[in-house]
């Protein structure tokens, strides 16, 4: 178990590697930091001056890989590779366009990001699987047929429209909370209320509609016939069989996730003018703010490793056939 | 000629899908089990409404992809010249649409303009009257209810006409089944009591079909007789009609829908069956491959894509002769942009399926008789992934249409001069806050991306239920 | 006094009838057995009676008696006092049918608290208790296992547990001992045996193996296509068989009787669920066929007091008149092998730790050596996980060995790259074991046998005209090439792939428990297409089994196998007849015979164990009643007895 978790936490180094070459090739070879410029300036403003004053501004006058000028060790790090792609290993993510530290804009807006992230995530989590089950104790009645009917409409409508139609309905027309904006402490809850629950409404129905197939699909197992033939009421063989072996792949797809809620979410974020990273991210994207998004794209990896770690993790918990072998 | 056939990159993708659909459809035929398959989905009444709704969908795309540019008006004797603007078919059909702009917002079917204004010769601010919005009514607007209520009833009664004409069309040609139709129909709600008789089953799937043609009908018969003096979703900010732009936005949905998965496709198939099959380093690169890929957030990596993209043609401004072929090779783009990173799923549930077939003791019989790994591969393996495949296309196709609304909200979508859903609702989310809200494109954008959407999610299940082998038993 | 009493049940699924009319009493203690093809409904009828039916299915018509009570008119709430309760059941897949994230004695202790009222430690002592009974050794660990940490015949015992827990009056075992290898089948039957006789139980046991029913019935009910055609006491049914049907699966029984002969078979296959009947169901197929059989279903006629059948012929039905063979006549016994395989190793590395070295290995064949001569027959016997089917690729190649070599007519094939091989794929071909995963089903049948010819470039370019013959060679018709293998049966699928092996004219086939899968009369069709094959064409079989009748009826050569090397070999009435390792006795003792007589030498217990870890000298050491430490220190080297007969145990005499 533990050797498991070494070699599967030796595996995200090459991957993290891929991911910083990646990055690297997207943003500086793709496209050379003059063109980046360029754009930037908008083409009225654009001198050969400019340019270098642009570039050197953010580090970007430096050569990609090899600095021939320099000597020793510096021919290597005194580089756009090195300084930009490699020390992110380190933490260090340089400065955006408005000149602040990226790191630290980035640790003080994980907190409203999660705020609002964890309790879509959990709440979502627990609703849907109600749902599913309810469904599913109710399979091939009308109500089954209605909900996943229901479910497939939901999935039908836009995330935007969600957020738009209950902005304006909850807040416009009800008055029940504020339309957006973000405050400290126990005042959060106020703002935090209408985008979680419409996080939860919006993310209900495709998730409901998959757990309940799980479950279908479980159901027709033949320990599920083992157990009924015990002469189990239906509700325990739900809850005490099923539920317990339809967890195991609910599981992948749903651990992985938790680390990236730290990313927030883009759409609600900006919508609800919440500080997080995900509004970080809009603004960053619609200011074409490079070194933000690339720091945004190394973090994002990372959680996203962290996340594939915490399922093989939590599948060994779930299921003793990975955890005693 | 009046005018020149423009063939844009994507149109002529489009018409390869299609005759690769086609094509597919011809050979499908041929085999039994794909045509016992989709002669469920056949039989599925819900299925057959949605692929009727689709179908309408896809013609109103196909009409929008033939591209052409107008003659302009030149000496006799002279060269000729064309317009540099492109128009297609969809644009000839509607030209009334198009070109009968207003100034600025104006409700649906309103005769006024949304926003007051200083009017000449005057320092008093009215609503102005719109210059096409109920222009036939002249200056007395007492008639207004009474024209649009007229105008409801002769759409809807000659939507009706259509439709009757339809069926009788369709009860001559098969009476039997017609019968059994008009018999469900009586007995209420198809599904129930009318047992498993085939004939039946068909022909829940015809009444279905009809129903959903009379819906589609009577929402046409409405729109073109109420759009022939009005305009039906109001106008934008520019005085655009909204209802020509939600019909030009199906073709941006529909190509970013397919052609994501088209791109996608062959890369996805060939490394999932390579990894699986072949195994060793090859299978430890791919998926390397594919897990570094998919640990990038995709909207991340799609935006700095995005970004990088749009600075390579904002640099080279010389390779696009029209605004029109900008637009369009932003648009494929984006599809390109979008397939590869959305490619690493289905390759590796391809892979997953590869390593279980590889098993299997028909691929150990063709090993026994020395067949090369590759002929394996396309004889014995990609056959039987093919339904994974093809789930995998009508499964992916609703969340990229909705995916392309919020990539062009968030600004890495499509053009912002291509019509498209996400555009839409991009420029009037702008005007929510103003008082009172101007909610028709909004609400137009929505309606047409939840039919589509719905619809397309429908089919999509069907199919995945008539073609998984682990739900028809 | 009966205790279920089953009337006129008939359970439909959409049009089709699985079980149409079926009526049958079991009294007290008795042990009634239903007797039948796959697909005749028997299992339907169980699921029935337990109201546990798949969702498309439902009870038409008829009523379910149990002490007395409808069960058919309960509540579902009352319905489930009876399950557990009053009957317990038991399943097929014992790799299946437990809940694999509970422990076992979660899984016991449900069943407890639901029908013995017994809370915590006492429930748990008890679960205990029944563990023990059901002779699971060193039960109290046992309770906090999981299922996957159990072997096929220990979960089976739990199920047993499981079900006895409830202490029911019926256990209802639907085919218990089907997934399990032969001798745990041997143990499975005994304890189900004692604990009927030692708690008065009834037991309606469902099977397709008349071996299994003259081992345990005290009735016997044959179904055939959703109905009952023949019910009587087992002495009675095994030595005056009344209806066609039943005297034809007799018939088909291939044994050592029959070698060299053909075995009576019943051609065509059992009719679908959904074909309505006229008259009597089995008329297509029977051959005492008359013409008021197709016109009305015939009614029960009465042997005598116990026994009656469903059948207009009057009086027994005829014997079939068993063909006897020569016995064994066997091609050139002098010339020389064919194939020949020595010191054969096929070990799978097991990867640990963090950088996956390997740190052991799964010896899956260690050490075979056998050889075939041309035109014979070599049977290699073994119950699950000994290696033989791993042997039995990586001879052909499919699996390249660790170690050892394997020379075909001569030619060293381990040391030959693949495309070196190509040229010598030709002589040798396999059949492989599942009708349904040995067909690409995208492909039609014509495309399936013409592979093979078009790979090698055998039959001069025009694969597609000799694909016909080949068809009727295999019993099949030559206008079948253009359709698709899911319009085939089981039995048809397996002629399919024999064409298929023999489009290339190998010298020597592989076959890969070809007919395991296969019903009784659809194996001896199978065996008998065999059989000729081997007399028309001169091939030589090496016939994976672990199948002791089906040996007996036809190879020349056995070799037993155990744990990865072979334990005996030698001619076949060497080892059947005078089997000298305990391992065989045992194997061939633990064997129901339908005579009812068991040979009560040597009982195994316990299982076959890892073959990443075996056992230290003789791997049957643990296992076996004649060992002493002697056996723990050196794997015996092979005893002679005789030219052909050779024994690897020290004990032999």
């Amino acid at each position: 178990m533990l050797a498991y978790v070494i070699r599967r936490l030796l595996y995200a180094i090459p991957i993290l590697v891929g991911v910083n070459l990646l990055t690297f090739a997207l943003f500086f070879v793709v496209n050379t930091p003059d063109d980046m410029a360029r754009m930037q300036l908008g083409v009225k403003r654009v001198t050969p001056e400019a340019i270098q004053k642009w570039k050197a501004e953010r580090g970007y006058d430096k050569p990609l890989l090899w600095n021939a000028t320099a000597s020793g060790s510096a021919t290597l790090t005194e580089t756009i590779f090195f300084s930009k792609s490699v020390r992110m290993f380190a933490g260090d993510f340089g400065r955006a366009d408005d000149g602040r530290d990226i790191a630290r804009e980035i640790a003080t807006r994980m907190g409203p990001s999660l705020a609002i992230a964890l309790p879509t995530f959990v709440l979502g989590l627990f609703v849907a699987i109600a749902f599913a089950l309810l469904l599913v104790f109710f399979r091939a009645t009308a109500l089954d047929f209605s909900g996943v009917v229901l479910c497939v409409a939901m999935m039908s409508i836009s995330g935007l429209f969600y957020i738009i139609g209950g902005q304006w309905l909850v807040s416009k027309v009800w008055h029940l909370a504020p339309i957006s904006g973000y405050g400290g402490g126990f005042d959060a809850a106020k703002f935090l209320f209408l985008p979680v629950i419409i996080g939860v409404i919006g993310g209900v129905g495709g998730s409901a509609r998959w757990y309940r197939t799980i479950f279908l699909e479980e159901i027709t197992r033949d320990y599920v016939r083992t157990a009924r033939a015990k002469g189990l009421p239906e509700r325990v063989v739900l809850f005490r069989h099923v539920l317990r072996n339809a967890l195991i792949p609910i599981l992948t797809g749903v651990v992985v996730v938790i680390p990236t809620l730290f990313m927030g979410s883009l759409l609600t974020e900006s919508f609800f003018g919440i500080p997080g990273l995900g509004s970080y991210t809009i603004d960053a994207i619609n200011a074409q703010d490079f070194a933000v998004v690339r720091s945004m794209v190394f973090i994002g990896s990372v959680l996203y490793i962290v996340g594939l770690l915490l399922t093989d993790i939590s599948y060994t918990l779930a299921d003793p056939r990975v955890r005693l072998q | 000629m009046s005018f020149q056939i423009v063939l844009l990159w994507s149109d002529a993708l489009l018409f390869v899908l299609i005759a690769a659909i086609v094509g597919l459809a011809l050979w499908a035929r041929r085999q039994d089990a794909l045509r016992a398959a989709w002669g469920r989905v056949l039989k599925d009444g819900v299925a057959m409404a949605a692929a009727t709704v689709l179908a309408v969908f896809v013609l109103i795309g196909l009409l929008d992809s033939l591209h052409y540019r107008a003659r302009l008006e030149a000496q006799p004797g002279a060269a000729a010249r064309y317009a540099v603007e492109v128009n297609s078919a969809l644009d000839a059909l509607l030209s009334d649409l198009r070109q009968r702009g207003e100034k600025t917002y104006s409700a649906p079917l309103a005769t006024h303009l949304f926003a007051k204004e200083a009017l000449e010769n005057s320092t008093q601010r009215e609503f102005p009257r719109l210059k096409h919005g109920g222009a036939h009514l002249g200056q007395d607007l007492s008639g207004h209810e009474f024209d649009i209520a007229l105008r409801l009833s002769r759409g809807l009664a000659a939507a009706l006409a259509v439709w009757l004409a339809l069926v009788a069309l369709v009860s001559r040609t098969r009476k039997q089944e017609f019968m059994a139709v008009l018999r469900v129909m009586r007995s209420g709600i198809p599904g129930d009591g009318a047992g498993n008789d085939p004939k039946v089953v068909q022909s829940k799937a015809t009444g279905a079909v009809l129903v959903a043609l009379l819906a589609i009908l009577l929402l046409f018969g409405v729109a073109l007789s109420l759009g022939g003096g009005y305009h039906v979703f109001g106008t934008d900010k520019v005085g655009q009609d909204v209802l020509y732009l939600s019909l030009k936005s199906i073709r941006t949905g529909l190509l970013i829908g397919t052609l994501t998965t088209l791109v996608m496709l062959p890369l996805a198939v060939l490394l999932g069956i390579l990894a699986g099959y072949v195994g060793g380093w090859v299978d430890d690169l791919i998926q390397y491959l594919y897990t570094t890929l998919s640990s990038i957030p995709g909207v991340l990596l799609i935006a700095a894509a995005v970004l990088m993209m749009q600075v390579i043609i904002d640099t080279h401004p010389q390779w696009f002769a029209t605004s029109a072929e900008r637009a369009d090779a932003r648009l494929l783009a984006l599809c390109l942009i979008l397939g590869m990173t959305s490619w690493t799923g289905v390759a590796r549930l391809l892979r997953g399926e590869t390593l279980k077939l590889r098993e299997l003791e028909f691929v150990q019989a063709a090993q026994a008789f020395g067949v090369g790994r590759f002929a394996i591969m396309r004889r014995h393996i990609l056959p039987n992934l093919m339904h994974i495949v093809l789930i995998a296309l009508v499964m992916d196709f609703s969340g990229l249409v909705l995916a392309e609304a919020v990539l062009s909200y968030v600004g890495v979508g499509v053009d912002p001069t291509t019509i498209s859903f996400g555009t839409m609702i991009n420029t009037a989310r702008m005007e929510l806050a103003r008082e009172p809200m101007v909610w028709w494109s909004l609400a137009a954008a929505f309606s047409f991306m939840f039919a589509l959407v719905l619809a397309a999610n429908l089919f999509a299940d069907a199919v995945r239920d008539a073609f998984d082998p682990r739900s028809s038993t | 006094m009966s205790i279920l009493a089953v009337k006129d049940l008939t359970i439909h699924i959409g049009a089709a009838r699985p079980v149409d009319g079926i009526s049958f009493d079991i009294a007290a203690g008795e042990c009634f057995t239903l007797l039948g093809e796959s697909g005749c409904g028997k299992s339907m009828t169980a699921l029935g009676i337990m109201r546990l039916l798949p969702a498309a299915a439902q009870v038409a018509s008829g009523s379910v008696s149990f002490e007395g009570t409808e069960l058919l008119a309960l509540p579902e709430s009352g319905m489930r006092d009876m399950r557990g309760g009053g009957i317990g059941m038991i399943f097929q897949e014992p790799a299946t049918s437990l809940n694999p994230v509970l422990t076992v004695g979660r899984q016991i202790v449900e069943a407890l608290e639901l029908h013995g009222g017994l809370q915590g430690a006492a429930a748990r002592a008890r679960a205990e208790d029944l563990l023990d009974q059901v002779g699971i050794p060193d039960p109290r660990r046992r309770l906090d296992e999981y299922p996957f940490q159990l072997s096929g015949g220990l979960r089976q015992r739990v199920m047993i547990a499981i079900a006895l827990a409830g202490a029911p009056r019926l256990l209802i075992a639907d085919e218990p001992t089907t997934a399990l290898d032969v001798t745990i089948q041997a143990q499975v039957l005994d304890l189900l045996d004692e604990l009927r006789r030692q708690q008065g139980m009834a037991l309606l046991l469902i099977t397709h193996d008349l071996g299994v029913v003259a081992r345990m019935a005290d009735r016997v009910g044959v179904m055939y296509a959703g109905q009952l055609v023949e019910e009587a006491p087992r002495r009675a049914f095994f030595s005056q068989p009344a209806h066609p049907y039943s005297v034809r699966l007799f018939a088909a029984l291939p044994d050592a009787e029959r070698r060299g002969g053909r075995l009576a078979t019943i051609p065509g296959s059992v009719p679908a669920a959904d074909v309505r009947h006229e008259g009597c169901r089995f008329a297509e197929r029977c051959c005492e066929v008359m013409p008021q059989c197709r016109q009305a279903p015939p009614p029960w006629r009465e042997v005598d007091a116990m026994q009656r059948v469903r059948c207009f012929l009057p009086g027994a039905a005829p014997g079939v008149a068993a063909e006897v063979g020569a016995g064994g006549a066997a091609f050139a016994a002098e010339a020389k092998p064919l194939l020949e395989v020595a010191d054969l190793k096929v070990h799978f590395p097991i990867r640990r730790g963090i950088l996956r070295r390997a740190v052991g290995a799964v010896r899956a064949v260690d050490g075979m050596s056998l050889q075939l001569k041309p035109g014979r027959t070599l049977a290699l016997v073994g119950e699950s996980g000994c290696g033989k089917t791993t042997a039995g690729k990586a001879m052909l190649q499919l699996l390249r060995p660790t170690a050892g070599s394997v020379r075909l007519d001569g030619v060293e094939l381990t040391t030959r790259s693949t495309s070196e091989l190509r040229p010598l794929r030709a002589k040798m071909q396999m059949v492989f074991q599942d009708p349904f995963a040995s067909l690409n089903p995208r492909l039609r049948i014509g495309d399936i046998i013409a592979e093979g010819m078009q790979a090698l470039s055998v039959g001069g370019g025009d694969a597609a005209a000799k694909v016909g013959p080949l068809l009727e060679q295999v019993g099949l018709r030559a206008d079948m090439v253009s359709r698709y293998p899911h319009e085939f049966s089981g039995g048809q699928r397996q002629r399919i792939a024999i064409a298929r092996a023999l489009a290339v004219k190998p010298q020597l086939l592989i076959c890969d428990e070809p007919t395991s899968a296969l019903d009784v009369s659809v194996q001896a069709q199978i065996l008998n297409l065999l059989s000729d094959l081997q007399r028309e064409l001169k091939l030589a079989y090496l016939f994976i089994t672990h199948n002791i009748a089906v040996v007996d009826y036809l190879a020349h050569d056995v070799a037993v196998m155990y744990l990865g090397r072979v334990v005996e070999r030698g001619s076949a009435d060497e080892v059947l007849r005078h089997p000298r390792h305990p391992y065989t006795q045992a194997l061939l003792a633990a064997v129901p015979r339908i005579d009812g007589v068991g040979r009560e030498v040597v009982k195994l217990a316990g299982d076959m164990p890892s073959p990443a870890n075996p056992p230290a000298g003789c791997h049957f050491h643990p296992r076996c009643p004649l060992a002493d430490a002697n056996c723990q220190r050196a794997y015996p080297a092979e005893t002679l007895f005789g030219a052909t007969h050779a024994v690897r145990c020290i004990k032999a005499v």
